[in-house]
């Protein structure tokens, strides 16, 4: 007999399979990451294909297949999808987020990974802040909970209590400047202030940031994310950063 | 005989079973003319190639609906592939002109705009002879996000930009309806003409 089982889900992407099926990728609250077979979704007349595109959140019921697990229903928890897609930067940095997650956890799952993701993506749909501020405080936290915590006040070798400003990717945040390696680059206080803010999840701060600080921001995240993911995140070279939601 | 299996294989929507079952019916059916096969399979790789204008398939520099005179020019249809374009000639709704993209902005595939033929439709507005763009891209979340990004693109005095209806399909119940199709049609709902 297969096994059944369900659970809440969000979707984080889909790739064709056959005439009309299609291969979901979900994380999930209490399963880990699932790899699953929604079948016939591609037709217009599919009971649930809208429910399982990426950025929606469904209470899932699945039965183990031998290589992908099929899924049989599916009901709407969090439809953020036509939200995200109606504002383009919210879209580029969703999909980010999305990819992030997939690369961030595997089989036995992370509930906080989870909820962080769904949390980051109905911030996105409601416009809560800045979508490219969204992203790199989602990025930042969704690294911690990996565990790779940046530090962006004490020293990331030496624990020496800051600031500091010498900021090494490969140490993991900013370091003194008695570890320092030469050339390391140096970032202004704003910049700082402002990562720390993403960090902490401190948005009146991070909301009152001006424009060059967000932008050296975005370029760090970005180079400390792909440094400990080990790998580029297709998506990020696609961001849009020009149009403010 | 494996070659075969491996090459058919390697088609779209074919697995390995799929691709043994067709490899056995051609090296067992009498009536099935393998060389007519072959024979239209080498002309499309040869002859058929992307309309210079709007990117539909064609056997010339231009296809037949850019060609034809009878169709109206100050509309464009812009869809992701060119088999849209079949799909909406079926209905013989429309009777303007197209514009083929292929594909969706998809960030998480690398697709951005810069890979779409977005550059040459921004090109054939510049005349002022387009008075309505019509965005017919899929109705899902890569479609929507790339009508999102066009409508931005696309803002100019004395052009109309329209994005398709959504909504129930034709012969369905309301009842099995998904809560976003269901919510869509309602965003959509037209006056009756009385």
């Amino acid at each position: 007999m297969p096994k059944l089982y369900r659970d809440e889900a969000v979707v984080l992407r889909t790739h064709k399979l056959g005439e009309a099926d299609r291969i979901v990728t979900m994380l999930s609250r209490s399963h880990g990451k699932i790899r699953a077979v929604a079948k016939g979704v591609r037709r217009t007349a599919s009971k649930f294909g809208a429910r399982l595109e990426p950025f929606m959140v469904a209470d899932v019921q699945l039965y183990e297949g031998r290589t992908l697990d099929i899924i049989t229903q599916a009901e709407s928890l969090g439809s953020y999808g036509a939200e995200i897609a109606s504002d383009y930067a919210s879209y580029t940095a969703a999909t980010v987020m999305v990819e992030t997650a997939d690369k961030v956890t595997d089989d036995d799952g992370s509930l906080q990974q989870y909820l962080l993701l769904v949390g980051a993506l109905r911030s996105l749909s409601r416009a809560e802040h800045h979508a490219s501020l969204t992203l790199d405080s989602y990025l930042l936290r969704a690294l911690s909970i990996a565990g790779w915590a940046p530090s962006f006040v004490d020293c990331a070798v030496t624990g020496a209590p800051g600031p500091h400003t010498a900021f090494v990717v490969q140490l993991g945040g900013v370091v003194a400047d008695t570890v320092a390696p030469p050339g390391a680059p140096r970032l202004d206080r704003a910049t700082l202030d402002l990562l720390a803010s993403l960090l902490a999840g401190d948005w009146d701060a991070a909301e009152s940031s001006e424009e060059r600080a967000r932008s050296q921001a975005s370029g760090v995240v970005a180079a400390y994310v792909q440094f400990h993911l080990e790998r580029s995140l297709r998506s990020l070279q696609h961001v849009d950063r020009t149009v403010h939601s | 005989m494996q070659e075969l299996i491996d090459e058919l294989g390697r088609l779209p929507g074919i697995g390995p079973k799929s691709a043994q079952r067709i490899a056995f019916h051609i090296l067992q059916s009498e009536s099935f003319d393998v060389t007519r096969l072959a024979e239209v399979l080498l002309e499309v790789k040869e002859k058929v190639r992307f309309c210079e204008i709007c990117g539909n398939v064609t056997e010339q520099q231009t296809c037949i609906i850019c060609r034809d005179p009878r169709r109206s020019a100050a509309t464009i249809c812009v869809v992701e592939e060119a088999k849209d374009v079949q799909a909406i000639e079926r209905t013989r709704e429309f009777r303007g002109l197209y514009h083929v993209l292929g594909g969706a902005i998809s960030p998480i595939d690398g697709i951005g705009p810069d890979d779409l033929n977005i550059r040459k439709l921004v090109q054939r507005l510049a005349d002022g002879t387009v008075t309505e763009v019509i965005i017919a891209t899929d109705p899902n979340l890569e479609g929507e996000a790339t009508a999102t990004y066009l409508t931005r693109l696309l803002v100019q005095p004395n052009l109309r930009v329209t994005r398709l209806a959504s909504g129930l399909p034709v012969g369905g119940d309301l009842e099995y309806a998904d809560e976003v199709t269901l919510g869509r049609a309602f965003e959509g709902r037209r006056l009756v003409e009385q």
